[in-house]
């Protein structure tokens, strides 16, 4: 049961991404493109806690933390940079 | 028992990736950015959530041992996910003069100040923060 539950969702997560892929090349504007990558992220942090689910170890998971920490570093990097026209004053 | 929990976990686990992709469907179809924030800070957030929680409940009752990793992605996740949508959110306001065009079609005017005095927080803080 669990098996055909991780292939229903690892396929919803994948099509995720591609909308997300969709509106990081479409835009409009940057700030947009910011929000697909952060939602990318999020996505590719599902992807990662899932696989390991179906491989049965625990190893992914300092991936899914490292990947949650640089995501919200570089979401936040990027919008400071458009706001203020730098990131360290 | 093990029976009701496999069921409880392949729930969580189709739940999530169900938030997930309703989140990224919201991003990609909204008209303007604004609302398109509401689908991937709320949902997709939520659908990771889920996720996080059926692998802390699968691996214990799969013989191996319980790790904390899951329960601080999670925190990190329902911590950073507000910051960083309030920090798009202003990026947005402060660039509408920039972007013109591209988003005068779908964007609506930003509502008026709680006071006729004052100004949106936001704005004030710039000023603020300008040397005399």
């Amino acid at each position: 049961m669990i098996d055909v539950a991780l292939t229903i969702a690892l396929t919803c997560i994948a099509l995720a991404v591609v909308l997300n892929l969709y509106r990081l090349l479409r835009g409009p504007t940057a700030p947009d493109r910011i929000l697909a990558l952060d939602t990318m992220v999020i996505n590719a942090i599902a992807l990662i806690i899932l696989f390991g689910i179906r491989e049965g170890t625990t190893v992914y998971f300092e991936a899914a933390l490292l990947l949650a920490m640089v995501g919200f570093v570089g979401t936040v990097a990027y919008a400071k940079f458009l706001l203020r026209g730098d990131i360290v004053e | 028992m093990a029976a009701i929990l496999d069921f409880v976990i392949a729930f969580l686990i189709v739940l999530g990736g169900a938030f997930a992709l309703i989140g990224s469907w919201g991003l990609a179809r909204l008209p303007a950015l604004m609302s398109r924030l509401h689908g991937p800070t709320k949902a997709t957030t939520l659908g990771v959530g889920g996720c996080l929680i059926a692998s802390m409940l699968y691996f214990p009752s799969h013989g191996m041992s319980w790790s904390a990793h899951e329960l601080l992605i999670t925190l990190f996740l329902f911590i950073t996910a507000p910051i960083s949508a309030n920090m798009i959110a202003k990026a947005c306001i402060h660039g509408r003069h920039v972007y013109g065009d591209a988003v005068a079609k779908y964007e609506v005017p930003l509502p008026r100040p709680p006071h006729p005095d004052a100004e949106w927080a936001t704005f004030g803080s710039t000023e603020a923060a300008k040397p005399e």
